[in-house]
């Protein structure tokens, strides 16, 4: 897993308005046989970003010369299916490093927080007045500030609080990650095995 | 529970760690790059299946990728000491097949996998969910996972089923009633008589889709089918008496009066054979049924309704019943047991396949594909035109060459008819294996229940 900070965070953002997107979209199966993290930015929404002729996609999102940011806006069940992580790497490795949407399947919110990646929940109606704003003006801007728990729209000052559980909070605001602080508990751990009766 | 942190996630003991060679490569190298060894090897299991081919398994795997991450499985697990069913070996499979089939899977475990079907488990009692490689390296390193409390879901399945109308079709109807994100952040519980009375592969299928609806997992409480199916395997692991296991096992049930956070109620006698018509789980119908006009109720399509109807060649109001197909898959880890096969079998038995339709028949391990030929449902398949393969995930997400033309029809016992998952551009129709079988002989989308009443005089 990664170490990533991830503090305050100000950008344009991306929209993709489209509901259900699953881990087979942001990374397809076939891209799956790589052995290490990195890389998989380039494959990312790669059936939407390429034609079947290999050639780039014109009428997708990523592929506007004037679309860019560090902050994906999508649409609610967004991460949806296969549980594989190389979704979040892919995301991440593009260059995000922030998703919001109103709503995401639970193993990609984990996988996410796991990476350094950081899933924001707003709600639906807040998410749909994002979408359009960015549609109407791509230089709009959106700053996160992830000790306060605030996403600011910077034009116009508006602002929305968003939740995220105390210990994944710090451990990002520190760079920490789970691997060490489970480590740190192995006496627990070993403990726990010795009393346990159930399934020996 | 090891431990529970305010206002944080629980540290969660792992009693059993399935892994497999997509989503365990980065974790290992994690380790290394830590310098530590994984702390509990028995608890771990390893097996090849989602990206190995299904034919000439003796050969060289031909794609340089996929050996290369089969072969780092292997070396990973002899490295550390965890026990490892590869390809050839006796026991290699799916990995949600193997485990229960082979006695890993017992009642009252906590089980994860790097896969989001790892719920498959879930039939037998057990806390089972999917997991990223972030987390499975957590567990390998200390048997331990970091994970917030999900909430609980009650789903009730009063009545008795339909001829023709299988667990494949239970489970499609909910996740058709409730939506591909409908249970996300819950556990399931399924119960009811129309539950209980299910076989333990039945009851599998089940619990393997509720990653469909968005749960992490979804179980069934042990009883005494759950307790026979154990008795009658070969095997059981880590349990050194199995009748005193069982007496244990019995209390493994939630309390008369729990509380769920929902609660839904079923009739499995509304339910009839179910087809997808779109690109998630959730945009399933009954066979006879017409396409709905919207995704939203009384308002105009959502622009993804619309987008996955384009990519299906569907339009709303459409009937499916009699549109032609071009290929069949039955197996993966939701329709890849024996009874799938034997359902399967009951309807081309003394029929042909269709000759506009290509079969991939591939059983969900060796166990399997044994069990096939014993029964002499191998020699039915050929005897009707189909080729059985050898063991692994296959077409369900086509990482290995069993992949669906771009535009191409299939009509599928798995469960994920996302785009492209069997293939850039492959249409997927998730349905049941009687469902599959009748469309293999038809040659197009067929009720199964007109074949059923018809073979069974």
């Amino acid at each position: 897993m990664a170490k990533v900070k991830f503090d305050i965070l100000e950008s344009t953002c991306v929209p993709l308005p489209l509901e259900n997107v699953d881990t087979d979209q942001i990374i397809p199966a076939r891209f799956l046989s790589a052995t290490s993290r990195e890389g998989f930015g380039d494959n990312l929404f790669r059936d939407w970003r390429y034609l079947k002729n290999g050639e780039k996609n014109n009428d997708f999102i990523l592929n506007n010369p004037k679309v860019g940011g560090k902050i994906l806006v999508a649409g609610k069940n967004f991460g949806s299916g296969s549980s594989r992580e190389h979704a979040v790497w892919a995301i991440f490795d593009y260059g995000f490093r922030a998703v919001i949407s109103s709503f995401f399947a639970d193993i990609f919110m984990n996988n996410s927080l796991n990476n350094g990646l950081l899933p924001i929940v707003v709600s639906d109606e807040f998410l749909q007045k994002l979408q359009e704003l960015i549609r109407k003006d791509l230089s709009e801007k959106v700053r996160i500030d992830l000790d306060k728990q605030s996403l600011t729209i910077l034009s116009t000052g508006e602002m929305v609080k968003f939740s995220i559980n105390s210990y994944k909070k710090e451990c990002l605001l520190k760079g920490l990650d789970d691997i060490d602080f489970l480590l740190s508990m192995k006496s627990q751990i070993t403990s726990y095995e010795k009393n346990k009766i159930l399934v020996k | 529970m090891v431990r529970s942190i305010e206002d944080g996630p629980d540290v969660l003991y792992i009693d059993r760690h399935f892994i497999h060679e997509v989503t365990s490569p980065q974790a290992f190298n994690g380790l290394k790059e830590r310098g530590i060894t994984v702390f509990r090897p028995g608890k771990t299991l390893a097996t090849a299946d989602h990206n190995i081919p299904t034919q000439n398994q003796h050969l060289q795997i031909r794609d340089e990728l996929s050996r290369n991450q089969v072969e780092r499985l292997s070396e990973n697990c002899k490295k550390h000491g965890i026990e490892l069913f590869g390809l050839n070996h006796s026991k290699n499979g799916i990995v949600h097949v193997i485990g229960p089939e082979l006695g890993y899977t017992l009642p009252g475990m906590t089980i994860v996998c790097g896969d989001s079907h790892t719920s498959t488990h879930g039939a037998f009692g057990t806390i089972a969910f999917g997991i990223g490689t972030s987390e499975v390296e957590m567990v390998l390193a200390t048997q331990c996972i970091l994970q917030q409390k999900p909430k609980k879901m009650k789903i009730t399945l009063n009545g008795k089923l339909q001829k023709g109308v299988t667990s494949k079709d239970i489970i499609m109807y909910i996740i058709s009633e409730i939506s591909a994100s409908g249970a996300t952040g819950y556990f399931v519980e399924y119960c009811g008589q129309a539950i209980t009375s299910l076989s333990m592969e039945a009851r599998m299928t089940i619990c393997n889709m509720s990653i469909e609806m968005g749960a992490r997992g979804g179980l069934i409480a042990p009883d005494e089918i759950t307790f026979d199916y154990l008795r009658r395997l070969p095997a059981i692991h880590d349990v050194e008496n199995l009748n005193k296991a069982i007496a244990d096992w019995k209390n493994l049930k939630s309390d008369v009066g729990a509380v769920f956070d929902k609660e839904l109620v079923f009739d499995a006698a509304a339910i009839n054979p179910m087809i997808t018509y779109g690109t998630n789980p959730g945009m399933g119908m009954a066979i006879d049924g017409t396409i709905p006009l919207s995704d939203a109720k009384d308002e105009k399509p959502s622009a993804s309704f619309i987008k996955s109807l384009d990519y299906m060649g569907f339009k709303p109001g459409m009937k499916l019943i009699g549109h032609p197909i071009d290929y069949v898959f039955i197996g993966s880890c939701t329709n890849g047991r024996i009874e799938d096969f034997r359902a399967f079998a009951e309807i081309i038995k003394g029929r042909k396949k269709a000759e506009n339709v290509t079969a991939l028949i591939v059983p969900g391990s060796k166990r399997v594909e044994e069990q096939m030929v014993a029964e002499g449902l191998t020699e039915i398949y050929k005897s009707a035109g189909f080729e059985v393969r050898q063991p692994g995930c296959s077409s369900c997400l086509a990482m290995n060459e069993d992949k669906i033309p771009v535009g191409k029809y299939a009509v599928s016992t798995s469960n994920r008819n996302f785009e492209g998952r069997q293939g850039p551009g492959a249409r997927t129709l998730l349905a049941s294996p009687l469902t599959a079988a009748a469309a293999a002989i038809i040659g197009c989308i067929t009720d199964p229940r007109n074949l059923i009443s018809n073979s069974k005089a």
